[in-house]
């Protein structure tokens, strides 16, 4: 099965998906990160999704309650790189990553929880 | 006229549909966004086809007429059936585990959708055409 690495800089764990996953390798990754989150002193997560073609109602679903349960743990999650495509489509499907916070890029998603974390 | 069929067993083969949908779609001229509505539409359909169908097929065709692009994607299980079709494509119904936007999300993203289902199988029918 897929394995998503997850590095960590500071107090931000960064990961970044780079092929497609399917639903139970996405349950691994919700699983492993939330476990990285509880065993280090992370304060913020960064998601990129760059390179992910297809965000169906599954994976958005996954994405949503990672993000939550990070949140759950003390933590932030930024959700970063989503392609306009992606936006759309998930739009028009009627629901969209609602209640996620999003960045355009990884820089982006990571300079925002930085900032944050500055004394 | 060419295609291709997928068999639907697992996972893996949920995302080799959609590639094969995506590359489809892509031959046949349709832009990005479509590829990636029309790949999303079959992720919906083929893993509702492994979940809850025990597994089917996935068959893709080039039904182009008249000069008008057309992708077809026929998705069909020999699983039990949709008990309440009406009932599943409403928003935020879901007896599995996604968002309860899978039916009616996948019927949004494509000009033709048509499903039959009875105990016995199930059978979807997406179509993505050029020009809205």
């Amino acid at each position: 099965m897929v394995v998503v690495p997850i590095l960590k800089y500071r107090h931000i764990l960064l990961t970044t998906i780079q092929v497609e996953l399917t639903d139970t390798a996405a349950l691994a990754f919700q699983e492993t990160l939330l476990q990285r989150v509880a065993d280090t002193d992370a304060r913020g997560v960064v998601i990129d999704i760059t390179a992910l073609d297809v965000v169906d109602s599954y994976l958005a679903r996954i994405l949503n309650e990672t993000a939550r349960m990070v949140g759950l743990l003390g933590a932030q999650a930024v959700l970063c790189g989503m392609q306009p495509a992606v936006a759309i489509t998930l739009t028009e499907m009627g629901r969209g990553l609602i209640g996620v916070r999003t960045a355009l890029n990884f820089e982006q998603g990571l300079d925002a929880l930085l900032c944050e974390d500055a004394p | 006229m060419s295609g291709e069929i997928v068999e639907l067993a697992d996972g893996e083969d949920v995302v080799r549909a959609r590639h094969v949908g995506r590359s489809m779609a892509r031959c046949l001229g349709f832009g990005a966004v479509d590829q990636t509505r029309l790949a999303t539409a079959i992720s919906e359909i083929a893993r509702n086809a492994v979940e809850y169908g025990g597994g089917g097929t996935c068959e893709v065709t080039d039904a182009t007429e008249n000069g008008r692009p057309c992708v077809r994607v026929v998705v069909t299980d020999q699983g039990p059936g949709i008990a309440d079709v009406e009932q599943a494509m409403r928003d935020g119904f879901t007896t599995g585990s996604g968002l309860g936007a899978g039916l009616s999300g996948a019927r949004r993203l494509v000009q033709r959708f048509e499903i039959d289902s009875a105990p016995g199988g199930t059978r979807v029918l997406l179509e993505m055409k050029k020009g809205r």
